[in-house]
């Protein structure tokens, strides 16, 4: 289970293992016991138990009790229910999914099948981004293997079940990974949220009762019906047990997945696993849960990472991306950024979100460019407030988070811009110059002959000067000049 | 029942109730915007998509929208919190940050639900300066203008053009603040399978769905002096044009209107209702006729120019069902610009036809080629809504409550009680089956006039009604989604009919998408209606074919009903049209 420093893989534990486009490999390693183990020695409501009794819950954003979405569709009466998989993966820099699809497709159909068992159904869905063409060719190999080997079909193992799987492409609508949205859109409909309740469980699918969990959900399912609700427990906390796969990226020296148990400090990712911040600069913050998420400053380095105290932080867990930010990142540039994406994503159905955003966003844009007023901080933080209180899903009522968690932890920087015009990072083009300073100045010609737009003269050996007026900013000159008689500010 | 409170007030209500409705039963006031609820015609739009309903719930994270949250026991609400006060103050800020904000020549100025909200929530600055959403205006039909920069995206007009009139002309493009409600890939309004009626625009709360506005053509058209301009108005006028006017709901103000009309210039102020009468002589006679030679059955009433659309585009294979006659004011004109001009010497070419009606749809029914004849041009040149005209009263400066009561023009200004019900659902089929059991029954001193049976408000209705010793299966359906349902069922060979009436608009053209916003009060069509059945009990003639006019103007002009003369200028054809 263990690899490398404080790393644990249950979601992730035949990724790069087993040859993801063979059944054999993925039997090899125990797939599909759980399955079996189910169907022959479980009642759907031992299985309901066992997932509830876990403690799972779900890895897609919002942390709800996996045991509990079960229980209710299985409760739900109706002749025909849905399994969907929300494959979905749509958060900047994020891609936990698409490994566990790309190199473990059949944990998720396994774990599918378990939850049809579960809760009535005969029925899966896998909504895939058609952005991830070899996820969905290793899943189009995975169901027919897994149909070959009567492990999918009519009358699995010759229990009397029945279970198909198959697949949907979205076309890429960051909403549709909410999951009201994500049944509009497998429905033929418009990709926007429905109003809940009636929950997905109740009334999903064509009005069906439908049970919806992401990838990495389902990953966790199997290995919790074979080994145990006892097993999974042993990692992770109290409140959030099991582990939790993050996409760490940014400013650390190693980048990509870690699958961590839950209660594990932050620091312990950075410093130990990511091993630490590049090129020794200083460690600023990390930003958690994408476009919904917030950041998270270095005095709240050691929290233990958990739904709840990612949400107390101002951030939330998110489906796992993991930015890490240094001293040369800007913070209201980095709300900036995600508010763009969001604000883009919109489906425009609710008016906090549609306008709302866009507000928001033409605040932080004038704060960027040195023309942020006095009252700016406080439309801010009242508008963001009023959007989170009031919007229709779970994207508008989360994306003000990343500009009121910088407002709560760096509010000084959004102060440098708006009063003194000047962004501390140095990564607001609007806001920065460069200056040749005389008595450094060699008049080697370097920062002139790289100009892109030729904007540096001076001749030979003597000194040179920037032509403000045409400076694009682009720092060139900065990073070429030998002798420091550049500087920023 | 559910217990719970509100503002401190404990209540319960039915499950299944809003917490909006539960606020409503203790006569606490709830601001909102897209909610919707014409609960008789069936149309409920509880979409949640403004957010300016929210509430405060005792125990909830967020504010919820009181219209789309249903009440659960022990509810705690607080509606006039300040959390509550302020987001939605700051909700109507938004919608009004990305409005034109030309309410002074807004064509909903003081009749807009988002004025209204904005008073009543007294906004007084908008915060966020940021661009307003540009987008072209719409005015590729002749009868709606659509205009996306004043849309708050209500989706009222999407759920009465999807789910009550199964048209679906409209839905969601583009995406975050570029989003707006249109036609699939932008295509202009007259491209599309849209039948005009004009629900959409009753029930738009801004200017963003309006009518075309024809009354500069008309006002060129009365001051130039070698024109005739004669005025035709539709039954369901009358009837409602009195509300634009402070007058009570259901006042039938046929006589201001008539005089209103000469004041405004008109040479000639006539009734659509003496055309009912025509269309009534052709109708039954076209009906008889079907019956007693094994025609084609059911016969389909025609006077809808919306229907008409509807069953061209959706309907194709039923093309040989509805009647060939025209619409009553297409049958006006047509009579107009023949007998009338030649009676009175007018030259056919300078009379021009405005028919005044409570429908929008009319207006591109008189630009079909087929509405036109070589001689006479089109039947009818202009046609204004019942909304139009009363802006033109205004404008003329006539004071319309003051005014005497007038009476029509001879020669086509006579009408009988059958045509005044063509103004409601049923009414068509009344004034027919009165004729033909006149016709049918001619031993009977005193045949039938008033078939109960016919009225009503239900969304499809059937009835049986004797004539003579023969039994004639019946079958009513107002508004699109019930006329579909209807003719889903007869082109699959379910049901049988003798004649069947649809009108488009839900209650009929008292309901019409012309007419006098009814303020989300389905109440007002009702009374509407109430009026027309009250002029037709008040009048001496109430069967069509009794009209004196009318019967002049077959001996003098057309000879036999559903004659040669008449089948050239009374009767028309349909064709095939494209879903897209």
């Amino acid at each position: 289970m263990s690899s490398g420093t404080g790393q644990v893989r249950i979601a992730l534990r035949n990724c790069g293992v087993i040859d993801p486009e063979s059944i054999k490999d993925y039997i090899a390693t125990d797939g599909y016991d759980a399955l079996a183990k189910a169907l022959f020695d479980m009642s759907p409501d031992e299985v309901v138990e066992t997932v509830k009794k876990s403690g799972l819950r779900g890895r897609g954003g919002a942390g709800f009790p996996t045991g509990i979405k079960w229980e209710t569709a299985r409760r739900s009466e109706s002749d025909i229910k849905y399994v969907l998989c929300n494959a979905d993966e749509g958060d900047p820099g994020a891609f936990m999914d698409r490994s566990v699809l790309e190199g473990d497709p059949h944990c998720v159909l396994e774990a599918m099948a378990i939850c049809g068992y579960a809760i009535g159904a005969s029925q899966g869905i896998i909504y895939v981004r058609a952005e991830y063409p070899l996820a969905v060719k290793r899943l189009q190999i995975a169901i027919e293997q897994a149909t070959d080997m009567g492990l999918l079909g009519d009358n699995i193992l010759g229990s009397g079940f029945s279970f198909n799987v198959r697949l949907y492409f979205g076309a890429g609508a960051f909403v549709c990974g909410e999951e009201t949205s994500l049944m509009n859109s497998v429905q033929g409909g418009r990709g926007e949220p429905r109003l809940k309740p009636p929950f997905p469980a109740v009334k999903g699918l064509w009005d069906k009762p439908t049970n919806i969990n992401n990838v990495e959900t389902y990953a966790n399912v199997a290995q919790i019906i074979r080994n145990g609700w006892e097993w999974f427990r042993q990692f992770g906390t109290e409140k959030s047990p099991g582990t939790k796969v993050f996409a760490l990226a940014g400013k650390v020296n190693n980048v990509g997945l870690v699958e961590v148990p839950m209660g594990t400090p932050l620091r312990v990712i950075i410093e130990d696993i990511g091993g630490g911040i590049r090129n020794n600069k200083k460690f600023k913050a990390a930003q958690t849960g994408g476009p919904s998420g917030g950041c998270i400053p270095a005095e709240h380095l050691d929290t233990p990472i958990e739904y709840e105290s990612l949400i107390s932080l101002g951030s939330m867990m998110g489906s796992g991306g993991m930015i890490v930010l240094d001293e040369d990142d800007c913070m209201v540039g980095i709300s900036k950024f995600y508010l763009t994406f969001t604000a883009e994503e919109s489906c425009g159905k609710c008016t906090p979100c549609r306008i709302g955003n866009v507000r928001l966003l033409e605040i932080l844009d004038r704060i960027t460019e040195g023309k942020g007023e006095e009252k700016d901080m406080d439309d801010l933080e009242n508008l963001g407030n009023t959007i989170k209180d009031t919007a229709l899903c779970g994207l508008g009522q989360s994306s003000p988070n990343p500009i009121i968690s910088t407002l709560r932890y760096f509010s000084d920087e959004y102060k440098e811009h708006i009063y003194h015009k000047r962004c501390p990072a140095g990564s607001c083009s609007k806001l920065i110059g460069y200056k040749i300073l005389p008595d450094k100045c060699t008049g080697c010609t370097v920062c002139a002959r790289n100009c892109p737009v030729s904007c540096i003269s001076g001749e030979r050996k003597k000194v040179h000067v920037i032509d403000q007026e045409r400076c694009i900013k682009c720092g060139v000159c900065f990073s070429k000049c030998r002798f420091k008689a550049i500087v920023r500010g | 029942m559910v217990d719970l409170t509100i503002n401190n007030i404990e209540t319960s209500m039915p499950e299944g109730s809003t917490i909006l409705e539960a606020a409503k039963s203790l006569g606490i006031h709830i601001p909102t915007l897209c909610h919707l609820d014409l609960h008789d015609i069936k149309m409920v739009n509880q979409v949640g998509t403004c957010r300016v309903c929210m509430v405060e719930v005792e125990g909830r994270r967020n504010l919820l929208p009181s219209c789309s949250t249903l009440v659960t026991p022990g509810m705690v609400i607080h509606t006039n919190t300040k959390r509550a006060v302020r987001a939605r103050r700051m909700i109507v800020e938004l919608l009004l940050s990305n409005h034109p904000r030309e309410c002074l020549i807004c064509n909903r100025n003081q009749n807009c639900e988002l004025q209204s909200l904005s008073a009543e929530l007294g906004i007084r600055e908008i915060r966020y300066k940021g661009p307003r959403l540009h987008t072209d205006k719409d005015t590729s039909s002749y009868s709606i203008v659509r205009n996306a920069e004043k849309c708050v995206l209500c989706r009222r007009c999407e759920t009465m053009c999807n789910t009550v009139q199964t048209v679906g002309v409209y839905s969601a493009v583009h995406r975050g603040f570029e989003t707006v409600i249109g036609p699939a890939f932008d295509k202009p309004m007259l491209d599309t399978a849209c039948t005009f009626c004009g629900q959409c625009v009753s029930v738009c709360p801004t200017g963003a769905l309006t009518e075309t506005n024809d009354a500069a053509d008309v006002w060129d058209a009365i001051s130039d002096p070698d024109k005739i301009v004669i005025a035709q108005t539709a039954p369901a006028v009358r009837v409602a044009l009195g509300e634009a006017f402070g007058l009570p709901i259901g006042t039938s103000v046929t006589g201001k209107m008539v005089a209103a009309l000469r004041r405004m210039g008109f040479d000639k102020v006539m009734d659509t209702d003496f055309a009912a009468d025509l269309t009534i002589m052709e109708e039954a006679s076209e009906m008889i006729h079907r019956i007693q030679h094994n025609g084609r059955l059911p016969i389909l009433t025609s006077c809808c120019p919306a229907w008409v659309k509807f069953i061209e585009h959706q309907f194709p294979s039923l093309l040989d069902i509805p009647s060939t006659c025209k619409s009553p004011h297409e049958m006006f004109g047509a009579i107009a610009k023949t007998y009338l001009a030649e009676k009175l010497g007018m030259d056919p070419e300078k009379i021009v036809v405005v028919s005044i009606m409570p429908c929008l749809a009319k207006k591109f029914e008189a630009k079909r080629e087929e509405l036109s004849g070589k001689e006479i041009g089109s039947n009818v040149d202009y046609v204004i809504s019942t909304r139009e005209l009363a802006r033109m009263i205004r404008e003329a400066g006539i004071s319309f409550t003051s005014l005497p009561d007038e009476d029509f023009d001879d020669v086509m200004g006579e009408s009988t009680g059958a045509s005044v019900i063509f103004g409601t659902t049923g009414g068509v089929i009344e004034a027919a089956v009165r004729t033909a059991a006149a016709w049918l029954d001619k031993d009977n001193p005193s045949p039938q006039i008033e078939f109960k049976a016919l009225r009503g408000i239900e969304g499809i209705r059937e009835a049986e009604v004797e004539i003579a010793g023969m039994k004639l299966s019946i079958a009513i359906a107002h508004g699109l989604g019930n006329a579909r349902k209807l003719l889903t069922d007869i082109r699959d060979g379910k049901v049988q009919y003798h004649a069947i009436e649809i009108m488009a608009c839900p209650s009929g053209c008292v309901g019409g998408g012309g007419q006098p916003y009814h303020g989300n009060n389905i109440e007002v069509l009702r009374k509407r209606a109430g009026a027309l059945y009250s002029e037709d009990e008040s009048k001496t003639l109430r069967r069509s074919h009794e009209n004196p006019q009318i019967q002049k103007l077959y001996e003098e002009f057309l000879g036999e009903p559903y004659g040669e003369l008449a089948h050239e200028l009374l009767h028309t054809h349909y064709h095939e049209r494209d879903m897209l």
